[in-house]
């Protein structure tokens, strides 16, 4: 099985709809809810798509964005206009 | 049990640390900036030398001949610490912001005189260059400076010059494109009427003295160049039919160098004022920058200004003496 | 001329390729050796900066945008805190003594990351890197000032957060997490990026922060947990930078693999040892616990870091042989640590205790192996003495490693009834180390470790007395002419969070607010 890569975010209102676009997105991925943060763990590869953001937030979102609330990460980023990737290589 | 914690009244024990009670006095309560800045920097019981510097500490303040008692005399009149620093760039940010949004949305650029353009490309993007040369040349001064109440405003100054240079950018791609800015770096790096700024900004690049360094770059050059960029030629381009439209994309580079011109002058009125030795080092090092600042500057002056080109330099020159006498520093030629 | 008039949109690769490798040039009024001077030294072979790929895309507009919606949140929620006295509302004053390890521990390492992105942010001849690396320092800035202001509230009503900037130059076990540091600053530009954008930012900083702060928040304090996780925010752009780093650092040259897996293995041994301080922070000083130290161990080192060497296995890069260390010593460091400060409370700037029955049942339940077996007959000893009005306090420092600079307080491997040493002769002189691994970073580069500040060589020297003060005095007392200089306050910064004055006013404030 592919290692895992995470991703974790404060828990607040715009975190929880990036949350819920991860993981309408990516079919692995569980959620570690821990005190005041989530962490979103995904084997081996794991996508944010920027429109599945703004569906559930009902506006523009920047990709960039994703710094406010980001609290940690692991794996390789690939980020583009449309979608944030972080995946391993192996 | 439910604890009603807004209604508790307590006495601190102490007002602040004490290393800033004994700058500030221990009775009262210090500000953001005095707390995030005074004493910051180690000075003592260092562990190793730098493999890369061996004759220096880790932060040594014998890389200057510049000597001041305390080095947190050289405070920042802006009071600016991380937070307070980045809420102002924002908001210049914002505003400098709306003005591209508007020039691209209805696209302003179109409505410029082609020669207008032309000359404000001419002028503005090899700029783009020399800020990314602001910027190496600041790093220095954050990275070997001595004292956190001037790195801190210098790695602020050098993160300003990465940003100015990307406004140039932007700039560029607002009146031409991508072969506009591939064409400007040709200029920068060998057309002649750029040559003494390179040649200027590359030897800042090896000097050894941050405090030189700072006047050489900070003081002298931008003393000289943002009046005769954002203020002189910008006024020009705007009569030659630009109207605001290349003020609107050049806000950010004018309104930096007011506040910027705030450290700046601080910095340099409480070093001289600390000793003679510290005065005449300062005049000494504007005595052999001024002249070769003037001089850089006279190549791309010329492009705007032909034949007048020396005169307006010349009369910067009195403003910038006229600054600088202010805070007790002659720019006279001496000998 | 033509002037386009419909541009084609360029994304966000393209744009910010523009608008940094854009523009720097090759200088020739100056050779670029000598504007770059610190490039080669280290033996790190690059053919081509222009293959560096950029992890974050931020220019500087949006940095500063969205930087400073971070840090107008930050500040609104700590001055809500404050003007609460949200500082009665953690679980316990005990609480605190974990600020106090990081405002004096962990905030001026925040500082000299921010010198030292600086300085590499000067000093790589690549634009891509060096942006970057100017961020960051620029991000480490923010994080030393935001801890400096979240804590500063905190100062007002309790000790041993009086002093931090002279603290972490003075104090002698301050000298593990400086020397850390100062370690990382004084070696070349590559080797500054392995120790701290890739071993402590990527392999280590997630223990710090995570777990540690989430805990914060699950013991009340909003400040602490604020600053945490934004810091960790920027630490996200930051363990990107750290891993591009090593990956492009291998990808250059293959000469490039031995020296990077050198460094990965001394600087994820330096971090480990860093870290034991964080170890003890989380097992013992957090009065609600969230986590053990070894459970996040196992997630954020060797689930998380285990991912990232398979990743890195391609290029030949391994698993740092410490690792195998590490992983018997998840045992034992918290115990070990927290036993050491117990005992030289008296000549430290936070508050012990020892464990109470609850406390003791969870590290027994977390530490199956270990805690009943070696740990727990040693702290009901100390209990038992206190009880009989013989609280311990050891005033003789011990031998201290002369790499890691702890004490010598770890075990061996394969025997956590012996005490670890290790020892190498360098210039006439025998140098001594808490480990193999210390002795091999040492034995490396001696000219460089010999030079180290050691505390308690310096106290024996008597460089660490106040100016004036005249050991030959008769009724010179060493341990307070130390403390002195130290500028911690004798009974009140020191000693044991039983009796103590933070003890007391916690009581007091907790109960005004309960009364009319």
């Amino acid at each position: 099985m592919a290692d895992n890569v995470f991703i974790a975010f404060q828990t607040n209102d715009e975190s929880r709809s990036i949350i819920e676009a991860i993981l309408a997105d990516n079919p692995g991925a569980t959620l570690d809810e821990q005190p005041a943060m989530v962490r979103v763990v995904c084997p081996g590869r794991l996508t944010i798509n920027r429109e599945s953001v703004e569906e559930r937030m009902g506006r523009d979102f920047d990709l960039q964005e994703l710094q406010l609330h980001l609290i940690t990460l692991t794996g390789n980023i690939d980020e583009t206009d449309d979608a944030f990737t972080l995946a391993w290589r192996n | 049990m439910q604890l009603d914690l807004r209604t508790v009244t307590i006495k601190p024990l102490r007002q602040t640390f004490s290393h800033v009670a004994r700058r500030i006095g221990a009775d009262k309560a210090a500000s953001r900036y005095q707390e995030g800045t005074f004493d910051l920097q180690a000075t003592m019981n260092f562990h190793y030398r730098p493999l890369w510097a061996p004759d220096y500490e880790i932060f040594d303040a014998s890389r200057t001949a510049i000597v001041m008692a305390d080095w947190y005399k050289l405070l920042d009149p802006r009071q600016y610490y991380y937070g307070s620093y980045t809420l102002a760039r924002a908001r210049m940010q914002e505003a400098a912001e709306a003005d591209f949004a508007l020039v691209e949305d209805r696209g302003l650029a179109d409505s410029l005189p082609h020669a207008v353009r032309r000359l404000a490309m001419d002028l503005y993007l090899p700029l783009r260059h020399l800020e990314w040369g602001g910027n190496t040349n600041c790093m220095s001064l954050a990275a070997y400076g001595f004292g956190t109440a001037f790195t801190s405003p210098a790695l602020f100054h050098a993160m300003d010059h990465l940003g100015m240079a990307q406004y140039l950018t932007r700039l560029g791609l607002v009146l031409g494109d991508e072969a506009e800015l591939t064409a400007a770096k040709q200029a920068w790096v060998a057309g002649p009427e750029w040559q003494g700024l390179r040649k200027y900004i590359e030897d800042c690049f090896v000097m050894q003295d941050w405090f030189e360094l700072f006047t050489a770059h900070c003081v002298v050059l931008d003393g000289l160049l943002f009046p005769l960029f954002f203020g002189e030629i910008d006024t020009h381009l705007a009569a030659q039919g630009g109207g605001a439209v290349l003020s609107m994309l050049t806000r950010f580079e004018a309104e930096w160098f007011i506040d910027a011109t705030k450290w700046t002058n601080a910095v340099i009125k409480n070093a001289a004022g600390e000793s003679a030795a510290n005065k005449a080092q300062i005049e000494s090092w504007i005595g052999t920058y001024l002249p070769l600042a003037q001089a850089a500057l006279e190549g791309p002056a010329r492009s705007a200004f032909g034949a007048e080109a020396p005169a307006v330099i010349e009369q910067l020159t009195e403003q910038f003496s006229a600054r600088l006498a202010k805070l007790g520093v002659s720019t006279a030629q001496k000998g | 001329m033509d002037m386009p008039t419909t541009k084609k949109k360029l994304g966000i690769k393209e744009r910010y390729a523009l608008m940094t490798r854009g523009l720097d040039w090759e200088t020739s009024y100056q050779p670029m050796d000598k504007v770059f001077p610190y490039a080669q030294f280290e033996g790190i072979k690059i053919h081509d900066w222009d293959k560096w790929e950029d992890p974050f895309r931020l220019t500087m507009d949006a940095y500063w945008k969205y930087q400073a919606e971070k840090e107008r949140k930050l500040y609104a929620i700590l001055d809500a805190f404050n003007q609460n006295n949200g500082h009665l509302g953690v679980t316990d004053a005990r609480y605190v003594n974990t600020l106090k390890l990081f405002l004096n521990g962990i905030s001026p390492l925040e500082y000299m990351a921010h010198r030292g992105f600086a300085h590499v942010g000067r000093q790589f001849p690549g634009v891509g890197p060096r942006v970057a690396c100017q961020m960051q320092s620029l991000d480490e800035l923010r994080h030393a000032q935001t801890q400096i202001h979240s804590m500063s509230n905190y100062n007002k009503y309790y000790n041993g957060l009086h002093s931090p900037t002279e603290m972490i130059q003075k104090v002698w076990y301050m000298s593990v997490p400086r020397s850390f540091f100062d370690d990382a600053y004084t070696a070349g530009p590559f080797e500054f990026m392995v120790a701290i954008g890739f071993s402590f930012e990527y392999v280590l900083t997630n223990l710090l922060f995570v777990p540690f702060v989430s805990g914060a928040a699950y013991n009340g304090d909003m400040g602490a947990m604020t600053f945490g996780f934004s810091a960790q925010s920027d630490e996200a752009r930051h363990m990107t930078l750290g891993l591009e780093c090593i990956r492009f650092m291998l990808e250059q040259d293959p000469d490039n693999i031995p020296i990077v897996q050198k460094w990965i293995d001394k600087w994820t041994w330096r971090g480990i040892r860093v870290l034991t301080l964080v170890a003890m922070m989380m097992d013992y000083m957090l009065p609600k616990k969230v986590m053990s130290w070894k459970e996040a161990w196992e997630i954020y080192f060797e689930e998380n870091a285990g991912a990232l060497f398979n990743d890195l296995a391609r290029y030949g890069i391994k698993m740092p042989e410490c690792a195998k260390q590490a992983f018997i010593d998840k045992d034992h460091i918290s115990h070990q640590a927290w036993a050491t400060f117990y005992q030289y409370s008296g000549i430290s700037n936070f508050h012990s205790w020892l464990p109470s029955e609850e406390d003791k049942d969870w590290l027994s339940a977390k530490y199956p192996d270990t805690f009943d077996k070696y740990y727990r007959p040693r702290f009901e000893h100390w209990e038992a003495e206190a009880k009989e009005g013989r609280r311990f306090y050891n005033t003789t420092l011990p031998q201290l490693c002369q790499v890691c600079q702890i004490p010598m307080i770890f075990t061996e491997p394969d025997d956590p009834t012996q005490i670890c040493y290790r020892e190498s002769d360098f210039g006439g002189e025998k140098y001594h180390f808490c480990s193999d691994h210390c002795k091999h970073i040492f034995d490396d580069e001696p000219e460089k470790y010999v030079q180290a500040w050691m505390p308690a060589q310096q106290i024996y020297q008597g460089n660490c007395f106040p100016e004036g003060a005249d050991p030959t005095a008769p009724d010179f007392n060493a341990v307070e002419e130390v403390l002195k200089y130290y500028n911690i306050h004798n009974g009140r910064d020191n000693m044991d969070y039983v009796g103590s004055e933070d003890e007391k006013n916690f009581a007091e404030w907790r109960q005004t607010s309960t009364k009319n």
